[in-house]
């Protein structure tokens, strides 16, 4: 069957762990990463997770997980290779560039690779909670012109095409794509396996293959500039009141009665 | 003369202390409870006892893992899903 042959790639972002409180930089230029700790995405973690379960069922034969900027990204793509992928790719991005790596630069290096690896499903989480910018997965299907869904919280392989449940506002929609395909994954996916540390120790064994983005054939000069990053606006702290009457006062003073 | 166990009960502690690095009351405080719980039962000897005590250590965890896993997803519903959240309400 066509399908068992189905291929992976999977992509992961290395972000500042969920549980971490994220401080600005006081240039404005950014936020804090230096000794903060890090993790995968958990959307990634998701997309990670669906593409292992499908193989799982025998529908895809391979996954890779590649992964994008400093060489800590390479313990990223280790939890990913814990958790089931079966190799790593990592393009390294220097310090430098990293921060000006958006979404397109990344989607042209996933196309490229995508391209060069003959895969037939990119997987990719809906958005990094870093950014947040739920971009890379749109771009990467519109540069190597793949249909793609978005948001999926299903996914089921039927010979030639996919069928996917979508999350879109207020209910579910549900598409069918002719592979090859880009899938991105929304938050009710699937449940993320935990990357165990026999598994960890197990990963250390599969190959990660290191590259550049030149060895690609991708520029990485981005037209977008960062003007500001800021903390968001604190909430004010409330008032305490003696009365009803001076409830309503207050509440009239203010305007909302 | 070793006991053939020893090496199951040696991983099972490895594991768990990896998986407390992340707990939410800190790793520390995770691996004081958990060479405590350990030297316990040290003194155990009887292999079928033992056995049931590794059961017992495989059961925390999965539910650590489930801990973690719930942990997440709530951050993630909370941050990505608040309005949906609301209307159940």
């Amino acid at each position: 069957m066509a399908a068992s042959g189905l291929r992976a790639l999977v992509g992961v972002k290395r972000v500042i762990d969920y549980a971490v409180k994220v401080r600005v930089k006081p240039d404005k230029t950014g936020v804090v990463t230096d000794g903060v700790k890090h993790s995968m995405n958990p959307f990634c973690e998701i997309a990670v997770e669906e593409a292992v379960r499908l193989k799982e069922k025998k529908l895809v034969s391979e996954v890779i997980v590649v992964s994008c900027g400093p060489q800590q990204c390479q313990e990223t793509i280790r939890t990913a290779l814990a958790m089931g992928a079966d190799r790593g790719m990592h393009v390294e991005i220097p310090p430098k560039d990293y921060e000006n790596l958006g979404p397109f630069q990344v989607a042209k290096i996933l196309a490229a690779l995508a391209k060069k690896e003959g895969v037939n499903l990119v997987l990719l989480g809906k958005q990094a909670i870093d950014d947040d910018c739920n971009q890379t997965g749109q771009m990467t299907a519109a540069l190597l012109d793949w249909p793609q869904g978005t948001f999926a919280s299903e996914v089921t392989v039927d010979g030639e095409h996919l069928t996917v449940e979508r999350e879109i506002d207020g209910g579910l929609e549900t598409v069918q794509l002719k592979l090859p395909a880009v899938v991105t994954a929304d938050l009710r996916l699937n449940e993320p396996r935990y990357a165990t540390l026999p598994n960890i120790m197990k990963a250390k064994k599969k190959k990660i293959d290191v590259m550049k983005a030149s060895d690609l054939g991708v520029e990485l000069t981005s037209r977008v500039k960062v003007l500001s990053v800021e903390d968001p606006p604190q909430r004010e702290a409330g008032v305490k009141v003696e009365s009803v009457d001076a409830l309503v006062a207050k509440l009239k003073e203010s305007g909302h009665i | 003369m070793a006991n053939p166990l020893r090496n199951e009960v040696v991983n099972l502690y490895k594991n768990l202390l990896h998986l407390g690095r992340e707990y939410p009351k800190g790793a520390e405080y995770f691996r004081a409870h958990l060479k405590a719980a350990f030297l316990k039962n040290k003194d155990v000897k009887d292999p079928e006892k033992i056995k049931q005590l590794i059961a017992r250590g495989e059961f925390v965890i999965k539910e650590l893992e489930a801990l973690y896993y719930l942990r997440k997803y709530r951050a993630m519903k909370q941050r990505y899903y608040e309005d949906e959240e609301n209307k159940h309400c």
